[in-house]
């Protein structure tokens, strides 16, 4: 919209040469685009390329193979001593239940800020923002130490666990923000009409907040998909390593004989989260502009 | 839950006459939801969070090892930390030579895209799409890996400079330029504070470039005049994240490197170092004291932040 009527102010006024300067300009905008992109995809490209290569053809330059072959996929995915495939199995399982525990977690402590009345609410919102700041490396020892002495080391709970204490504090932020946007009207007639909070919660807020909600989730998935700091602390046996561990390993072991195989599970890797990335761009795009989020 | 719960609504609905009753029954009705809805959360914030902290507290002043109690030092891991702990020296060089190099690099590429794609561009979609895949992906392993091969040696890198006939080095395993490559990666993921500086451009009003190009300031001017100043609490946004983001990271290292911070610890970032003091040596003491010293960083550059932006920081009221 407001594009729109910029240009046609500059339309009016337009003389040959600004005119030739504004074609001219944006060609140079385009070119320096077009080169930028080939740039930050290239590395991306060159993996994927890499990864259906022969083996003897890895390194040779070039996105383009001389012919497909599975075979560093097959190779990779018989992994270590343990399968890729249970590496994939781990990370999913952990994934989804951060999922629903940041979503329920969080979304219920967002409702209470964002529209429940109680003495020390703003001191303890004030707080929940403050853990947003902290740096993980000073909780973390104390919790190792905790999670050791409930003998939750080397299982998933110490990775699960603080999701459904909503220890993500982002996403309450996020979601008081998108709570807010919602008409008040609404719950005030619901609580006329005798609705509990919690009906308030579960059938007029949740179901309006969808987006947000989505929002959450993805980001949950993708970050604890990524996550390797958590994994390397709290998982010691192989069976119960997630991909990322997976790779570490693959890397560590094997790198130097196996970089076609290693290509291969990194590349499998990254389909989830680009899977997201493209069905679900618009909520991301719009979740990081709206609330700045880092990455 | 349901409507047909008849007994609660009984239970509940006859007013209690008893002053004491009523005093504990208003104090609920105005506190409890809310306190309830908080639960799962208060009891992560003290038992995650604020337990955490102060036990660390506690013990950056102990000799822990896990195996046995802490047994209390005093300052002596401090005194040890800024007196006699070269690697230390070492990881905090490493820290803020690459928090110094990367954040602006980053911001400055982030802002550089955000006004050509602002010009109203076709295509816009896809470019910002293609420019933010990789702060999506970047903070993988896979993409540590990857890293690790394009800069190798006889990587993809070197692949290219020998188009131009130049023999360039092991990129990875040469301590003068190891730290570049993972600086470089974090520039690679300008994509994030990309979107949000699109964001902000788009809250800039037309009309105060319309009244400035009528009287006849160049589009130069108009950036340094309008663009710039409008733009600085999103500057200032993108660079507290980023820079904070900066002293956390800790994988890319981790993976480049083999978890050791070498060639000669020219990639040990603090995050790293402090690592291998907690999880390598069993040091829990040493870490705690390492990390408390972090937390100050950290609250110390927030705080300065803070402080200074009200001379650079353009808010309108």
């Amino acid at each position: 919209m407001t594009t729109d009527v910029h240009r046609l102010t500059v339309v009016t006024e337009e003389t040959g040469f600004t005119r030739f300067r504004r074609r001219f300009g944006s060609v140079i905008a385009h070119t320096l685009l077009v080169i930028a992109s080939i740039i930050m995809l290239y590395p991306l490209l060159w993996m994927l390329s890499a990864s259906f290569r022969p083996t003897d053809e890895i390194f040779n330059s070039g996105l383009w193979p001389s012919e497909f072959s599975l075979d560093a996929y097959f190779r990779g995915w018989k992994g270590l001593k343990v399968s890729f495939g249970t590496f994939f199995l781990n990370s999913f399982i952990i994934s989804i239940l951060s999922i629903a525990g940041n979503v329920f977690a969080c979304s219920l402590a967002a409702f209470a800020f964002a529209r429940l009345e109680f003495k020390g609410r703003k001191f303890w919102f004030a707080m929940m923002l403050g853990t947003l700041m902290l740096p993980y490396q000073v909780t973390l020892i104390p919790q190792y130490v905790l999670f050791l002495n409930l003998g939750w080391v080397n299982s998933f709970l110490p990775l699960v666990v603080p999701k459904f204490l909503a220890s993500d504090a982002f996403f309450i932020f996020l979601m008081v923000q998108f709570f807010r946007g919602i008409p008040k009207e609404l719950d005030e007639a619901a609580m006329m009409d005798g609705c509990s909070p919690w009906r308030i919660y579960w059938k007029v807020m949740l179901p309006l907040s969808q987006p947000v909600l989505a929002t959450a989730a993805i980001f949950t998935f993708i970050w604890t998909w990524d996550d390797f700091f958590g994994p390397l602390i709290y998982l010691n046996d192989m069976r119960q390593y997630t991909v990322t561990l997976g790779l570490r390993t693959f890397v560590d072991s094997t790198a130097e004989s196996d970089w076609g195989g290693l290509f291969a599970m990194s590349v499998l890797s990254l389909v989830p989260v680009f899977l997201f990335f493209l069905f679900f761009q618009r909520l991301l795009i719009e979740g990081i502009a709206t609330t700045g989020m880092k990455r | 839950m349901t409507t047909r719960s008849f007994g609660e609504t009984i239970t509940t609905a006859p007013k209690e006459r008893s002053p004491a009753r009523s005093t504990w029954q208003r104090l609920w009705s105005a506190n409890g939801p809310g306190y309830l809805f908080l639960l799962p959360w208060f009891i992560g914030f003290f038992g995650l969070t604020v337990g955490p902290i102060l036990s660390s507290f506690y013990l950056s002043f102990t000799d822990f090892n896990l195996l046995n109690p802490p047994k209390w030092v005093g300052l002596a891991n401090y005194t040890r930390i800024f007196t006699a702990d070269p690697k230390f020296v070492q990881s905090m060089r490493v820290t803020f030579f690459f928090v110094v190099f990367s954040v602006p690099l980053k911001l400055a590429f982030a802002l550089g895209v955000a006004l050509l794609l602002n010009r109203g561009m076709k295509g816009l979609p896809l470019y910002r799409a293609v420019f933010y895949l990789p702060s999506l992906l970047g903070a993988s392993v896979a993409i540590a890996v990857l890293w690790r091969q394009l800069f190798a040696g006889d990587g993809v890198v070197n692949d290219f400079l020998a188009l131009f006939g130049i023999q360039g080095p092991s990129w990875i395993s040469n301590p003068r330029f190891s730290l570049w490559t993972l600086i470089i990666l974090s520039i690679w993921q300008f994509g994030s504070p990309m979107i949000i500086f699109l964001a902000g451009l788009r809250q800039i009003p037309q009309d105060m470039y319309e009244a400035a190009s009528l009287d006849g300031a160049s589009k130069w001017r108009q950036f340094w005049k309008i663009t710039l100043p409008l733009l600085t609490p999103v500057v200032f946004f993108n660079a507290v994240i980023q820079t904070i983001e900066a002293f956390k990271s800790f994988t890319p290292a981790f993976i480049i490197s083999g978890g050791t911070g070498n060639p000669i610890n020219s990639t040990l970032f603090y995050t790293l170092y402090l690592y291998q003091e907690a999880f390598g040596f069993f040091r829990m003491g040493y870490a705690s004291a390492l990390a408390w010293i972090l937390l100050a960083i950290v609250a110390l550059f927030t705080a300065f932040s803070f402080l200074t932006s009200k001379y650079w920081v353009h808010y309108d009221d």
